[in-house]
């Protein structure tokens, strides 16, 4: 069995027509599934979390981190995505 | 997953200045050694290559899978001496420009090891390898030295501590045209650490295995917007809370780094250090944490207490974070290397006098402190031996690493640049020491019962 890899994805920013739309195209067009959204508006700020499975992905995490670093600066947006064990390790005993 | 946790560990990162301070490969070289010089530098070169070819690239792959910033990749080897003293008719230094292109064609920004361990006297390639630290890093860009003079065991090396002080001044003095930067890249210790990834004083002890992964994690800022959040209502103890939640957070972090690296790179994992190393970007400060407790400013009294808080919570929570826990662990205070720390000193408030009680409750000791150029060898000498006799009697970790400001007096000012930061060249107490330092001879252990 091939064992499930996950990555969060966060976007932090101004809110502005389709954000979400553009984040996952890009999961669309990687391969990535998306398996939770979560988004908030606090005042203007637009925030975003997403776990994605990233087992079928066509480029590894290092890649869609440079990817989405692009479509941040396009979009002047904060865009990150990191493997989940980070999360997993900083915040669970 | 909670996304509030999720957002606390990016914050961390993208505003608080949390990271992973350093990967170190730690190499032995014992099976290097050749009477041959040319075939022993030849081994040594051929190891580290072959070892850490893929230590830069290992920890570039890290940052960009899990998002943190691994600021530094070094390299610590066994003590060099041990090596050196198979090829008496040769200078030292040689190995150490093996040491340095090595190191360049790895691309790590720091290897340590150019070192000697002395605390109960000096073995067979000892004596040369300390004359020649001057000119060793003087000549090199990379290298990192370090040389132990007292333990708790064996007590302090008095003859070695004689000629340490003049060794740092001659450095300083080589390097005086690049800010006598060679001074601090030179460390001397008492009861040095075998598993330290920290620099200038990392070096791979030789109760070492053949290589291991050691990493150094940080996060001063981390710990001070927790203490900042928390407002002025917490009493000590829930800052002490606190620090220990906040210590285990950035160790996970660390731990999870180290464990990675050690799989991708094939090498067993050593030790996390539980560090807070500051650098200079403001707001990644130790002084800052002080004053967040509530100290006007650092070097006011009631510093010493509030460090020895600060280094006792970090430990306690960075301990049940990771399975192995090693090196220096605990709270820095490079002078130059923390913005809150250079504020301290140009204002007058934190002095050398107040720096030097600070290390008998901190994790090292009197590290990265600029003094006047005309400071003799003797004070320096005087320097490392009240600093070793706190390591020695308290069982602990400590060293001295100042830089002497050659043709510079107190008040003016070094900048190195970089990690290592700038700051003031602090007055020193000018009364001579020299009769005591001349003496020679050897500081017994002290007892370990009867503690008083």
């Amino acid at each position: 069995m091939i064992k499930t890899e996950k990555a969060v994805i966060t976007v932090i920013g101004k809110d502005m027509v389709g954000i979400l739309a553009k984040v996952s195209a890009m999961c669309a067009e990687k391969g990535m599934n998306v398996l939770e959204v979560t988004q908030s508006i606090l005042q203007d700020m637009f925030v975003m979390v997403m776990l994605v499975d990233i087992t079928g992905s066509s480029s590894a995490i290092s890649e869609l981190a440079d990817e989405f670093d692009t479509l941040g600066e396009s979009l002047h947006l904060k865009i990150h995505i990191m493997h989940e064990d980070i999360f997993n390790s900083m915040h669970k005993i | 997953m909670n996304t509030n946790e999720i957002l606390e560990t990016i914050n961390m990162i993208d505003n608080e200045d949390l990271d992973v301070r350093t990967i170190t490969m730690g190499i032995s070289l014992l099976d290097c050694v050749d009477p041959d010089i040319e075939k022993a530098s030849g081994k040594i070169y051929d190891k580290i290559c072959r070892y850490a070819q893929n230590l830069v690239k290992t920890g570039e792959d890290i940052t960009r899978q899990y998002g943190i910033p691994i600021i530094n990749k070094r390299i610590a080897v066994t003590p060099i001496a041990m090596i050196s003293g198979a090829c008496p008719a040769y200078s030292p230094v040689h190995f150490a420009k093996v040491l340095d292109r090595a190191a360049k064609q790895v691309g790590v920004n720091f290897i340590g090891g150019y070192s000697a361990l002395v605390q109960k006297g000096f073995g067979p390639g000892d004596y040369a390898l300390l004359e020649s630290i001057p000119e060793a890093l003087a000549e090199t860009e990379f290298v990192c030295s370090s040389v132990n003079v007292g333990s708790t065991k064996a007590g302090i090396n008095m003859d070695a501590v004689e000629k340490m002080g003049r060794i740092v001044k001659e450095t300083a003095e080589l390097t005086a045209h690049r800010e006598c930067i060679g001074a601090a890249k030179l460390v001397v210790f008492c009861n040095a650490p075998e598993d330290n990834p920290f620099m200038a004083g990392a070096f791979h002890g030789p109760g070492e295995p053949d290589c291991v992964i050691n990493v150094g994690v940080s996060g001063p800022g981390v710990v001070r917007a927790a203490i900042k959040k928390s407002g002025g209502g917490c009493d000590l103890t829930e800052i002490a809370e606190l620090i220990k939640r906040t210590a285990f957070k950035i160790t996970r972090m660390g731990q999870l780094v180290a464990k990675e690296a050690s799989r991708r790179l094939c090498v067993p994992f050593g030790i996390v250090d539980l560090s807070l190393a500051p650098t200079p970007a403001v707001g990644d400060s130790v002084a800052y944490i002080l004053e967040g407790m509530g100290l006007s400013r650092c070097g006011a009294h009631g510093t010493t207490a509030a460090l020895a808080l600060l280094n006792d919570a970090v430990k306690k929570g960075g301990v049940m974070a990771s399975s192995s826990v090693g090196g220096l662990s605990g709270a820095f205070i490079p002078v130059t290397e923390d913005a809150g720390m250079i504020e301290a000193a140009r204002s007058g408030c934190l002095t050398l006098n107040k720096l030097e009680a600070m290390t008998a409750v901190c994790s090292v000791g009197l590290d990265m402190i600029c003094i006047p150029g005309d400071v003799t060898p003797e004070i320096i000498s005087g320097i490392i031996a009240d600093e070793a006799a706190i390591g020695m009697v308290n069982s602990k970790t400590t060293a001295v690493r100042v830089i002497p400001a050659i043709g510079k007096k107190a008040g003016e000012e070094l900048d190195f640049g970089g990690l290592l930061g700038g700051g003031p060249v602090m007055p020193v107490n000018t009364a001579s020491p020299a009769e005591f330092i001349h003496r020679g001879g050897k500081i017994p252990a002290p007892l370990q019962s009867l503690k008083n």
